[in-house]
């Protein structure tokens, strides 16, 4: 019987796990803990829902519905002095809940603390812009869309940015294999060639790890070397080994030991 | 009749609506002056660009789904190939994070000598920018000059980790070895000199009629643009925006160090290149009070948390369970605690953030690289239109991008 590999996550999985390893928790602290994060989260608390919120690793983690995020965020940056969106992206728990979640990091240089809204969306929904309030939005969210298939409202200019445009699949969700999938080997033929020539071409010539090691058409074997395109399947012909500074080739010499000079100041 | 060995003319999607004079000037993405793989769809009237696309992702290795497949040791080579101008400060933001979801604290001779690492790399850093930079404007005397010196320095790197470019020369931890004999001297002597070699470029290039011509008012960014785009390090410097990480949110010792951070309002290329300079004298002159402070730490490398680090190499081989730890933790990989941390640091580009979300597993569920240079580039969409062609070299330039890391 053939091993059972998930299909929602194909992502690498440890050879061995323990089942009596419980994973300690990185601790999180009261947001009452520090004044300057509890006026923050008293500010949104006033006018939108929160579901959770906690100080990890000195930075606040404010949990809310997604669709406050824009309002949310209008209101950190108007109100609350966070000036710059340094970072977002999403996380993919499609396989346990079904869901992205959607973060946003933020920075205020004048109170000096860094705080991220997250909040949850599901496969099928999509999220508002902030790319109004920030413009380093832009570039961000069309790398989620690029990356997770999470698509944003009343973007600018919704569209690939690493990837090809005409690609197929999500390269960052735990669904799509580290090495690619089929769609991503035939990428190049399918458009330089056409379909049809994935036959032509075949499979094993796709797999950038193949190497055959009777192949002497394209592959030097190192210390093994044979004339180019010799039929080795049947054992290989002896190959004098001939190294052209023995013939005496202009300015190479042979490496000599006895006359090297070791230098050992390199007046820096 | 479409032939099916040809490429068909591929623009992207984009209509371009057709109003006369207009034409679509295709930058890169093999320019040499585009410091790597930037494709810039230049829309423009006569020499004025009147709109503006950066295209990226040539140089796209999907590094953040690598690291979902592995375990956290193995990632920090794959971190090198960010910013490969300056890979230990890479690292360094890695190890980092890692430190601080785990909650782990170096000894301070590897803080000592993490400092070190991430100013020559910062030294170098602005060393390559400032030569590269030169080139593209002409000025072919900096560009040996600069290459000379950051040679010195990529040498004082292969001494301490046997790499020039790809350091990985710093471990979640700590760092790996102890400074070679010659390190000191050799970095000192090498200091010494640099505020000489500072003034030969700018003698080169300050009063230098061109390089006035091309930087000069060319470029700018104000200060709501830098902070709107997401902008960090030297690009929000030269803007009027005085935020440091090492300053306002200090790791390692740099709250121990006295150093200034230069600040420019102007914000255009001239004040950027004019903070690159005064930037390399900074580090040195961090460098300098690093170095004194070398000789008083305790000879430890490594932190002493076997739950997660190897034991040094020394108990190893000496010691059965150590052995063991180690076996685990090169064959498994570290598990650290469930939760999610996001550490920026200052690396020469601006502010280099890891962001990880750990499950307990050995794998990271998901890690964020934040980038600086990929909204360095994101901004030339606003920056560019308005200015001419030859700016866009020297504004690219200036803007100091690295596509390993825009890319990642």
């Amino acid at each position: 019987m053939r091993a059972y590999t998930p299909k929602d996550n194909v992502q690498k999985k440890p050879y061995y796990t323990d089942r009596y390893w419980v994973a300690p928790q990185v601790a999180k602290h009261d947001v009452s803990s520090d004044e300057v994060f509890a006026a923050d989260l008293e500010a949104i608390k006033a006018k939108f829902e929160v579901l959770d919120a906690y100080i990890q690793v000195e930075q606040m983690v404010v949990v809310i519905n997604a669709h406050d995020n824009f309002a949310v965020i209008e209101m950190l940056k108007n109100e609350r002095q966070y000036n710059q969106l340094s970072e977002m992206s999403a996380i993919d728990w499609l396989a346990s809940e079904g869901k992205f979640e959607i973060f946003y990091q933020m920075l205020s240089m004048s109170k000096r603390k860094r705080l991220r809204i997250k909040c949850k969306i599901s496969e099928k929904e999509s999220i508002q812009s902030v790319e109004k309030l920030f413009r380093s939005a832009d570039w961000s969210e069309r790398e989620m869309y690029d990356m997770f298939g999470v698509v944003v409202n009343n973007h600018p200019f919704m569209k690939r940015i690493l990837m090809p445009d005409d690609w197929e699949g999500f390269p960052l969700r735990k669904t799509y294999p580290l090495q690619g999938d089929e769609f991503a080997a035939w990428y190049e033929v399918d458009k330089i060639f056409g379909k049809e020539a994935r036959e032509i071409i075949g499979p094993e010539n796709r797999d950038p790890a193949r190497i055959d090691r009777y192949d002497t058409e394209r592959f030097a074997r190192l210390g093994h070397e044979v004339p180019r395109g010799t039929d080795i399947t049947h054992g290989e012909p002896d190959t004098p080994l001939v190294y052209q500074e023995n013939e005496g080739v202009f300015m190479i010499e042979k490496f000599d030991a006895q006359k090297s000079v070791v230098i050992s100041d390199r007046h820096r | 009749m479409q032939q099916s060995n040809r490429l068909r003319p591929f623009f992207e999607n984009i209509t371009f609506d057709r109003v006369d004079n207009e034409m679509i000037l295709n930058f890169g993405p093999q320019h040499p002056s585009a410091h790597g793989q930037l494709r810039l769809m230049l829309h423009m009237q006569q020499e004025q660009i009147t709109k503006a696309h950066p295209d990226i992702g040539y140089l796209h290795r999907g590094m953040e789904k690598m690291a979902e497949n592995m375990i956290y040791n193995e990632f920090m080579p794959t971190t090198d190939r960010m910013d490969y101008i300056a890979s230990s400060s890479n690292n360094y933001g890695f190890a980092l994070a890692v430190e601080r979801l785990i909650g782990l604290e170096v000894p301070r001779r590897a803080k000592v000598i993490r400092m070190m690492l991430l100013e020559t790399n910062r030294l170098m850093s602005h060393l390559f920018w400032l030569a590269t930079t030169a080139l593209d404007i002409g000025a072919m005397t900096v560009f040996l000059f600069a290459f000379r010196e950051r040679e010195y320095l990529m040498d004082l790197i292969e001494d301490y980790c046997g790499a020039r470019l790809t350091h990985s020369a710093v471990r979640i931890g700590g760092v790996p070895l102890d400074l070679p004999d010659n390190f000191i001297g050799d970095l000192r002597k090498f200091l010494d000199k640099l505020p000489e070699n500072i003034k030969d470029y700018e003698d080169l290039l300050d009063t230098n009629r061109i390089w006035l011509m091309r930087m000069e008012n060319v470029g700018v960014i104000s200060k709501e643009m830098a902070l709107s785009w997401g902008c960090s390090g030297v690009m929000l410097r030269a803007s009027g925006v005085e935020w440091d990480i090492r300053k306002e949110e200090p790791y390692e010792l740099y709250d121990e160090v006295e150093f200034n951070v230069p600040v420019s309002d102007k914000g255009d290329n001239y004040a950027r290149y004019k903070l690159y300079m005064a930037e390399m004298r900074e580090s040195a002159k961090i460098l300098y009070q690093v170095l004194d402070m070398y000789p008083d730490t305790e000879p430890a490398l490594m932190a002493h948390a076997p739950q997660y680090i190897s034991a040094p190499k020394l108990d190893i081989m000496t010691q059965n369970y150590s052995l063991m730890q180690h076996f685990v933790l090169v064959t498994q990989g570290m598990r650290p605690p469930v939760g999610e941390v996001y550490i920026p640091t200052e690396s020469p580009k601006g502010e280099l953030g890891y962001y990880i979300n750990s499950q307990g597993g050995a794998y990271p569920y998901r890690l964020k690289l934040r980038a600086p240079s990929f909204w360095h580039t994101g901004i030339l969409t606003d920056l560019l239109p308005g200015h001419y062609i030859p700016d866009v070299v020297s504004i690219i330039g200036t803007t100091n991008i690295v596509f390993g890391e825009v890319d990642r």
